[in-house]
C-alpha cells in the first residue's frame, strides 16, 4: 500500500528530448513515479538509461534548446512545467534541492565554502549576510565537518572528496527543502566514505523528513536506504515495488539481471557458477528496438517482445511491472505505473 | 610570494642582456650610416669620420656592445646621437603620453569587450552573437592607421567633433585611443566569449543554478568569476600588441609618445635612442605579465606563489 497522504511529487508521463544534429533522442520516455513526503525512492538502472535526466528534467536544469521537456511534475500540487522561470527558480533550493555525482567538480572552485551555501540560504530564507554565514557554519557543523568555522572559509581544493560531498549535502538541506534529488551521491566516493555519507543522509532525513530520490546504479545503496524502487530501462520504467519485494521477487528479467550482476562473497565456491551478466549495453535513445526495448539482451524473450510494445501490469496495489512474461498466464489487468 | 617576486624581478635580468643584445647586432645590420645622417648630405668625409669617432662607432663592434652594457649596469642609457640629450630623459618625458593611452586603451577595451563576450556566450548562435563577431572580426581584421585615418577623417575632418592629432585635454585622447582599443577588444570578446561559453557549461555552474540563485548571480558570481584567468591572459598578452600598435598610432595622431620617439629615432638612425625605447618597451611588457601572474593568485584561491 502506497502511504495514505497525498504525494509530494507526481511525475507524469513525462518525455525528455534532446534536439541534436544527428535527430531526436529520446532520453526520458513517458515515465510516472510518485514520491511521497519523508519517503527514499530509488531510481536506479544502468548507465544512460535516463536516470539523471529525469532528475535534471524535475528541477528544469536542462538547456533548452537542445533539450524538450514534456509531461507534469507537480510538487505539492503544482506542476512545475507550467510554471515562469521565477517560480520555477524559488523551488529550486527551496523546496527541491539536488546533490549531484561529482564532489569535484560540482563545487566552484573560486568561491569559499561557506560562502557557497549561504548564498542559497540568503535567496531563500531572506537571511542577511552574517546570518547566512553563521548558518553555514551551522550546517556544515551538522554534516560533522571539524572545526566548521575555519573550514567554512576555507576553498573548496582544500577539501577531501567526501568532505566535499558532505559540504554538498549541507548545501541540499541548508533551506530544509521538503524533496532531495540525489544523484548518484556516493559513486565517486571510496566504498568507506560512501557508508559514512549514506549513514548521514539517512540520519538527516529522519531529522528533518526530507523525502530523499536517491539515483544510483548501486543496488546495496537502494537496500539500505530506500523503501521504494524503480526500475528505469532505456527511458522507460519497467519496474516498481517496495524494496523488500525487489530483492526477493524480482518479476523484470531486467531486474533479476541487475541483481543476478552483484557479486556476492562465496557464491562461486557455493554454487559454482560465475558471476552472471547482462549481455550487451543499454541501446542508444536513438535506435531504440521495437517492442520491448530490453528484448535484445532479455534471456527469456518471447517472439512478442520483439514486436509488440509490452503492457504494464499491475501485480499487487503497490506492485507493477512493464513485461509480457506477466500478461500472458492470468488475466491481470493492464494500467499505469502508480 | 615577497621571495617569489625577488626571484622573477632578478630573472628578468637575463632576458633584458638577451634583448639588448638582439637589438643591438640587428641594428647595426640596418643598411644606413648614422655618422652620414647626422653629419647632412653636404658634410666631407673627414667631418662623417669625427663624428663616427664621437659615437665610438669606429671601434670594432663587440667592444662597442661591451661599453653599451657597462653603461647599462650603472643605468645609464647614454644620449641621443641626434639630440644630444640623455635617452633616460627623453623616454622619461614621453613615457606617461604612451602609458595615458595604453591604459584609457585597455580600459576601453576591456569595459566593451567583456560585456560583449558575456552577451555572445549567454545567446550562442543568435544574431547578437554573430554581429559580436563580425564586429570582432573586422576589428581584428583593420590596419590601424587606416582605422586612424578613417577616423580622423570622419571626426575631425568632416564632424569637427574632435582634434586630429596632437595633446592637451581629454578630447585628444579619444580618438588615438579608440584606434589602439580596436585591435584589442576584439581579441577581449573572443576569449570572454569562448571561457564564458565553457564556464556556464561546467558542473558548478549548475550547482549554482540547481540552488536557485538568480540568473545574474549565477553569471557573474559564478561562471565569469571561473573565466577571469583567460580573460586577465590576454589582457596582458594584448598589453604587448598595444605598446606595438602605440607606434602607428601615435605617429598617425602626432601623438609625443614613445611609439612616434621610436620611429623618429630610427629615421635618424639614432642608435642609443632606439635602443634604449625598445628596452623600456621589453621592460613594461616584461612587468605587466609579472603583473598578470599576481593577479592570478587573487583571482583564483588554487594558485599559490611560495
Amino acid at each position: 500500500m502506497n502511504p495514505p497522504e497525498a504525494p509530494l511529487l507526481a511525475v507524469r508521463n513525462l518525455h525528455t528530448r534532446f534536439h541534436t544534429l544527428d535527430g531526436v533522442v529520446n532520453a526520458v520516455d513517458g515515465v510516472d513515479f510518485e514520491v511521497y513526503p519523508g519517503e527514499t525512492l530509488g531510481l536506479v538502472g544502468e548507465s544512460g538509461c535516463g536516470k539523471s535526466v529525469t532528475a535534471f528534467s524535475i528541477l528544469q536544469l536542462l538547456r533548452c534548446p537542445p533539450a524538450e521537456i514534456q509531461g507534469q511534475v507537480e510538487f505539492e500540487g503544482v506542476d512545475l512545467l507550467g510554471l515562469d522561470k521565477e517560480a520555477v527558480r524559488r523551488i529550486r533550493g527551496g523546496g527541491i534541492s539536488m546533490i549531484f555525482q561529482e564532489p569535484m567538480t560540482s563545487l566552484n572552485p573560486v568561491l569559499k565554502i561557506g560562502e557557497q551555501i549561504a548564498e542559497g540560504v540568503r535567496v531563500h530564507k531572506k537571511m542577511t549576510h552574517r546570518q547566512s554565514r553563521r548558518w553555514a557554519v551551522e550546517m556544515l557543523r551538522m554534516v560533522r565537518i571539524s572545526s566548521p568555522g575555519s573550514r567554512a572559509r576555507q576553498y573548496p581544493h582544500k577539501f577531501s572528496g567526501g568532505m566535499r560531498q558532505r559540504a554538498m549535502i549541507a548545501m541540499a538541506l541548508s533551506c530544509r527543502p521538503r524533496l532531495i534529488l540525489a544523484d548518484e551521491p556516493t559513486t565517486a566516493l571510496d566504498v568507506t566514505i560512501q557508508a559514512q555519507v549514506m549513514e548521514l543522509m539517512q540520519e538527516l532525513k529522519k531529522e528533518f523528513n526530507t523525502a530523499i530520490v536517491l539515483i544510483t546504479h548501486d543496488l546495496g545503496v537502494i537496500a539500505e536506504m530506500a523503501s521504494r524502487v524503480v526500475v528505469m530501462y532505456a527511458g522507460k520504467i519497467v519496474e516498481e515495488a517496495p524494496v523488500r519485494e525487489i530483492f526477493k521477487d524480482p518479476r523484470h528479467p531486467y531486474t533479476r539481471g541487475l541483481l543476478g550482476s552483484i557479486p556476492v562473497i562465496g557464491r562461486k565456491a557455493e554454487t559454482g557458477r560465475r558471476l552472471q551478466e547482462i549481455p550487451g549495453v543499454v541501446p542508444s535513445p536513438m535506435e531504440a528496438p521495437p517492442g520491448c526495448r530490453f528484448h535484445p539482451r532479455c534471456s527469456e524473450a518471447l517472439a512478442l517482445c520483439s514486436t509488440q510494445p509490452p503492457p504494464v501490469i499491475r501485480l499487487t496495489d503497490n506492485r507493477c511491472v512493464r513485461c509480457w512474461l506477466e500478461a500472458g498466464d492470468n488475466e491481470k489487468k493492464t494500467s499505469d505505473f502508480v | 610570494m615577497l621571495n617569489y617576486l625577488v626571484k622573477r624581478l632578478i630573472s628578468t635580468i637575463p632576458v633584458l642582456i638577451g634583448i639588448s643584445l638582439l637589438l643591438f647586432f640587428m641594428l647595426r645590420m640596418l643598411p644606413g650610416d648614422p655618422a652620414q645622417v647626422l653629419a647632412g648630405q653636404m658634410a666631407t668625409p673627414q667631418e662623417i669620420e669625427n663624428i663616427r669617432h664621437q659615437l665610438g662607432l669606429d671601434r670594432p663592434i663587440y667592444e662597442q656592445y661591451a661599453i653599451y652594457l657597462g653603461h647599462l649596469a650603472r643605468f645609464d642609457l647614454g644620449r641621443s646621437a641626434r639630440t644630444q640629450n640623455p635617452v633616460s630623459q627623453e623616454i622619461w618625458a614621453r613615457l606617461p603620453n604612451t602609458l595615458l593611452l595604453a591604459v584609457v586603451a585597455m580600459g576601453l577595451a576591456c569595459l566593451l569587450g567583456i560585456p560583449a563576450g558575456i552577451i555572445s556566450a549567454l545567446r550562442p548562435y543568435s544574431w547578437i552573437d554573430y554581429a559580436v563577431t563580425m564586429t570582432a572580426l573586422f576589428g581584428i581584421s583593420m590596419p590601424v592607421f587606416w582605422l586612424g585615418l578613417m577616423l580622423v577623417v570622419l571626426f575631425s575632418i568632416i564632424l569637427k567633433w574632435l582634434p586630429a592629432g596632437g595633446t592637451g585635454g581629454w578630447q585628444y585622447v579619444i580618438l588615438p585611443s579608440v584606434t589602439l582599443a580596436s585591435f584589442v577588444v576584439a581579441f577581449i570578446a573572443r576569449m570572454t566569449r569562448s571561457t564564458m561559453l565553457e564556464t556556464l557549461s561546467q558542473d558548478y555552474t549548475t550547482t549554482a543554478r540547481s540552488k536557485g540563485l538568480t540568473e545574474k548571480v549565477i553569471v557573474v558570481k559564478h561562471a565569469f568569476r571561473n573565466a577571469l584567468i583567460p580573460i586577465i591572459t590576454v589582457v596582458g598578452l594584448q598589453f604587448g600588441m598595444l605598446l606595438g600598435g602605440a607606434v602607428l598610432t601615435e605617429t598617425v595622431f602626432a601623438w609625443p609618445g614613445i611609439g612616434r620617439l621610436i620611429v623618429d629615432s630610427i629615421l635618424a638612425r639614432d642608435y642609443p635612442m632606439i635602443q634604449g625605447t625598445i628596452l623600456v618597451f621589453g621592460l613594461l611588457y616584461i612587468l605587466v605579465n609579472l603583473a598578470v601572474d599576481f593577479i592570478y593568485a587573487f583571482v583564483d584561491p588554487r594558485i599559490r606563489y611560495d
